[in-house]
């Protein structure tokens, strides 16, 4: 299996374990990445206040794909709902795919078309392509003494339509799925599909924590050992500025936040160094020494 | 009152996300499921489709709440009608920008993506500490998201309406 790895800019920027933690994962999976020079930012924050750039800059990262004949891996949710619904429309849009790949060429950026690729989501290749069976031969170590809390986030479920295979947004299985298959449980509780808030907190600090707070709130009151998730987003929400929320708020929550791949990795018996378990920024030693147990 | 513009949901619905305004029956489940109106009750959804309905475009593209939507697509996955709310807050902030109303932190976030082609530059250092984390180099831009910007009028508008 080989993809194009898009990182994206926020994983690059501030989640370096999470890209330590996927590669490390990968390779036990035999999961080849490429890394493309010619990436760059997926077009998500441009969308909102100028379309017509969004889309320009999410085909042309398609196109680099493209034209070596790599099918996308993404590690964010917000790359991964971008470049999926670029990909579609460009799909279902021959002529402006075509109307693309020539401005480009106007501006000296060479493109040629070659087969449609897809877009997906590192979990969703865990998911669906190696699928939890093949997961299950690999555990060396079961987590079952871990009550882990699956934060699903929202682009990496909606919008469904923009999809193969959506899951159902109100009520979705992947993750915890996916969780359970380290022996670990996947506890149920109120606050799971609540968005992080991330998309505002360039906007309103106040109303992003505000949002983000409910759920540290909820997992600090029912013992839960560790948040799991796959979107860097999400992570700088609850991982980056959970010490900034405990002071704002004047609570303590204190629940370490794990990327889905710093989990699994632990199960399959990867090092912590390799997981980059030691750079998340809420302490996950007392969590590692409690799987040692 | 005065002040209205009948032909203001015309343009939504030409804008892409636009399209399906005026299917709304005003039924408020975008507004129950919105987890910024339960947070903060200058955004609401249903009264921002109402107001666009009804012309009210100084206020609504001038306004601050525009800017709020988490795009979470929780009103967008539970609306009977398909108006897809989350995409039709894009065409209103897309509108917004054309007409001048951009919030700062959009246009610091284009600045920066013009130059290094990310939201965040990957210099050196970080290159050597990747690096020693055994994670591969990443390359500089080579100026395609400069480009696209430029290309597309992007760069034009914001800097136009600068000052």
């Amino acid at each position: 299996m080989k993809y194009a790895l898009y990182t994206g800019c926020t994983v690059l920027g501030r989640s370096r374990n999470y890209e330590m933690a996927a590669r490390a994962v990968a390779k036990i999976f035999n999961i080849e990445f490429i890394d493309l020079a010619d990436f760059e930012c997926c077009g998500f924050p441009i969308k909102s206040i100028h379309y017509r750039t969004f889309l320009v800059m999410g085909a042309r990262n398609v196109l680099a794909a493209e034209k070596r004949g790599l099918d996308i891996c993404t590690l964010c949710s917000a790359c991964t709902s971008s470049l999926t619904e670029v990909n579609k429309h460009l799909i279902e849009h021959f002529d402006e795919k075509t109307r693309i790949v020539a401005t480009l060429r106007k501006q000296g950026i060479e493109y040629r078309m070659s087969r449609n690729i897809s877009i997906k989501h590192f979990t969703k290749i865990l998911y669906e392509d190696i699928g939890t069976n093949e997961i299950e031969k690999l555990i060396e170590r079961r987590l079952s003494n871990l009550n882990v809390a699956s934060h699903y986030g929202c682009h990496y479920l909606k919008p469904t339509d923009i999809y193969n295979n959506p899951e159902d947004p109100e009520d979705p299985q992947s993750l915890d799925e996916l969780i359970r298959i380290t022996g670990a449980n996947s506890i149920r509780y109120n606050e799971k599909m609540r968005c992080c808030g991330a998309g505002v907190l360039a906007i309103n600090e106040d109303l992003a924590y505000a949002i983000a707070r409910l759920k540290l709130k909820e997992l600090s009151e029912n013992s839960t050992d560790a948040m799991v998730l796959m979107c860097p987003f999400c992570s700088v929400m609850y991982d980056d500025n959970q010490k900034k929320m405990e002071q704002r708020f004047q609570e303590t929550y204190n629940i370490p936040v794990l990327y889905y791949p710093q989990l699994l990795g632990l199960a399959l018996g990867i090092d912590e160094k390799s997981l980059g378990l030691r750079m998340n920024r809420v302490s996950t030693k007392a969590l590692i020494e409690k799987i040692k147990r | 009152m005065n002040e209205l513009s009948p032909k203001f949901k015309y343009e939504i619905t030409r804008e892409p996300g636009g399209e399906n305004i005026k299917l709304c029956f005003a039924c408020g489940i975008c507004t129950a499921s919105c987890p910024i109106r339960e947070i903060d009750s200058q955004y609401n959804p249903r009264r921002i489709i109402r107001m666009v309905l009804l012309g009210m475009k100084e206020r609504v593209l001038k306004s601050n709440f525009i800017w709020l939507c988490s795009n979470c697509y929780a009103c967008t996955e539970r609306c009977p009608q398909g108006v897809r709310f989350t995409e039709v807050m894009n065409a209103i902030k897309n509108l917004a920008v054309k007409e001048g109303c951009i919030h700062p932190a959009y246009s610091q976030q284009i600045h920066i993506l013009a130059q290094v082609g990310r939201l965040y530059e990957i210099d050196e250092f970080d290159n050597n500490k990747r690096a020693a984390f055994g994670l591969p180099k990443v390359e500089k831009t080579k100026g395609f998201t400069k480009k696209i910007i430029e290309m597309t009028g992007l760069a034009q508008l914001i800097l136009s309406k600068k000052g």
